[in-house]
């Protein structure tokens, strides 16, 4: 029997909504024998952190790429801003992707270049983000891009920025800590001042102090920037001390979806072992007869 | 009973050739899929010189010093062989002729094939498929940067440049060697040497060798880069691509060479 996921709100979603810059409908994803995603309905609220939890291979890698169309759902919607990215092809679909930043768990720094020129490399390939897009009559704007010596100012600005050492700039990726790679990931990513950040699961593999380093730098950049933030996360402390809404991701459907403190009343019996088992927040009680028991076969 | 283990007998014998067939198939339609992509992304702006150049350098240039010590002994063994053979008819004059021809028409093209395959193939597969499991590929993606057109486009046209300059270097190379090891050693003449090299090559026997290169030029990086680009499954899975980019290239090279020389000869017949 399949999951009952969450209960999404009825209003339409290809309407552009003050409060939910993403909102996902009905995704399915197979890959061979493995059905991936079962339907997934999920609302990603503008300017916020929104995480996504989930066990190992559950599919939220999947749910990321998505929603910036590095992957194509076999059935469902994915409105940006009320565009849907399903149909868009990929030459559409770059124009849309210059609305996000993506941090990788490992950061996905270009190894064959330097800190700076990873930092400065969207730059360099699309120009100054403040003339993209359309003028007043509607026409394309003529692209601006910068010289090496301004380059150099944005990559130092940048690693300041992030509470990082200038002489990191002439230096490369595999000479950096975890910590450092995901700083300079992220400051590659906030380079083109994206409007949503992605980050797919950027404590994993981090000691304690780089976990907390990394979650305040999220928080921060959420509230100087005001981008929207998606978190794919199975870190619980992390979620619970820095996200603004939780999305549950289980059986292949988004199950509970709404702010932190819902979560510790949640009745769904994974959840709750999700949860509790992490130590990192307590649940209220509830009888055993009241949980709900999700069967995925 | 007996027909369901006839039935089991012919499929344990025509699966297994059925499959591969498939598999061929299957392999040559990606390709062909991926060779499409590159020539869209190659019309689009915007047209990256810098990044080019340095799949020239690599591709090109720095295969140089390997592919010019390989032509000069290829040239040389060629000819020792060749001028102890043709001694027995009294045709040694023809020694110079005869690797021209072969220098020009066959080994230049497929021996600079093959070195460029087993170096910067073998590179460029594991480079791209390094990139495609740490996530860098799908960065470039994430950053409104088409992966085909940054990484597959440039390498793709600088093989099909780069080839045909190193196979024209492989011949001059080759004819040196040739040279050195037929009139110094073998005591050729020197004048009938040149002479009968001049006779029997022209510039048909040339264009077949470049026409060969640009094409092995085109389908070695396509095949680099359509096994690195699709690699998966870690370092093992870097391993297995790199592997597969340099037998295929190897494979696909000889196996075009033939068809591509019956091609040449039904088109221009006369010179046969």
């Amino acid at each position: 029997m399949p999951v009952e996921g969450w209960q999404k709100p009825d209003d339409d979603a290809s309407v552009p909504s003050e409060r939910y810059h993403i909102r996902v409908r009905g995704v399915q994803k197979t890959f061979g024998p493995h059905h991936v995603l079962r339907g997934i309905d999920l609302d990603i609220e503008r300017g916020k952190i929104n995480v996504i939890i989930g066990g190992s291979g559950q599919g939220k890698s999947v749910i990321m790429k998505h929603l910036m169309g590095l992957l194509k759902p076999d059935e469902g919607n994915i409105f940006v801003d009320g565009e849907d990215l399903v149909p868009l092809d990929e030459f559409q679909l770059n124009r849309l992707r210059k609305k996000f930043g993506m941090l990788f768990q490992y950061a996905a720094l270009f190894d064959s270049l330097t800190v700076e020129e990873n930092i400065v490399f969207p730059l360099v390939e699309h120009g100054d983000p403040d003339t993209d897009g359309l003028d007043e009559r509607g026409k394309p704007r003529k692209r601006r891009f910068f010289s090496r010596a301004q380059l150099h100012q944005i990559a130092v600005t940048q690693l300041d920025k992030l509470a990082l050492p200038q002489v990191l700039l002439r230096k490369f990726p595999s000479e950096l800590s975890g910590g450092q790679r995901k700083r300079v990931g992220l400051a590659r990513a906030l380079v083109m001042k994206p409007k949503i950040l992605l980050y797919d699961e950027p404590t994993t593999g981090l000691d304690p102090v780089s976990t907390k380093n990394v979650d305040d730098m999220i928080r921060d950049v959420s509230k100087e920037h005001g981008v929207t933030s998606v978190i794919i996360s199975h870190d619980m402390a992390s979620t619970f001390r820095i996200g603004d809404r939780i999305s549950a991701l289980y059986g292949g459907v988004i199950l509970e979806s709404g702010p932190p403190e819902e979560f510790r009343h949640s009745r769904h019996k994974w959840l709750r072992e999700f949860i509790e088992t992490s130590g990192a927040v307590q649940m209220t009680p509830c009888d055993e007869k009241d949980l709900i028991v999700d069967d995925v076969s | 009973m007996w027909l369901e283990r006839l039935a089991a007998l012919l499929d344990r014998i025509w699966l297994p050739p059925l499959r591969f067939v498939l598999g061929l198939v299957e392999v040559l339609g990606q390709h062909l899929i991926l060779l499409f992509s590159v020539l869209r992304w190659a019309l689009r702006p915007p047209y990256r010189i810098g990044v080019l150049l340095e799949a020239m350098v690599f591709i090109g240039f720095e295969s140089l010093p390997i592919v010019l010590l390989i032509s000069l002994f290829v040239g040389a063994v060629f000819a020792l062989q060749l001028s102890s053979a043709l001694r027995t008819f009294r045709a040694e004059a023809f020694t110079g002729a005869t690797v021209g021809l072969a220098l020009a028409r066959e080994l230049a093209p497929v021996f600079t094939s093959i070195v460029v395959a087993a170096r910067a193939g073998a590179g460029m597969a594991t480079e791209l498929g390094s990139m495609r499991i740490t996530e860098q590929i799908d960065a470039l993606a994430t950053m409104a940067v088409n992966p085909v057109q940054y990484l597959i486009v440039p390498r793709v046209l600088a093989g099909t440049i780069m080839m045909p300059m190193l196979a024209m270097l492989f011949n001059c190379v080759g004819m040196c060697g040739a040279y050195i090891v037929a009139v110094g050693i073998q005591n050729v003449d020197r004048g009938v040497f040149i002479e009968k090299a001049q006779w029997m090559l022209d510039s048909g026997d040339i264009t077949q060798g470049m026409v060969k290169a640009v094409v092995f030029g085109c389908v070695l990086t396509l095949i680099a880069c359509h096994q690195g680009y699709t690699a998966s499954g870690g370092a093992k899975g870097v391993g297995v691509a790199t592997t597969r980019a340099v037998v295929g290239s190897f494979v696909t090279i000889l196996v075009l060479d033939y068809f591509l020389t019956d091609m040449w000869l039904t088109l221009f017949a006369k010179r046969g």
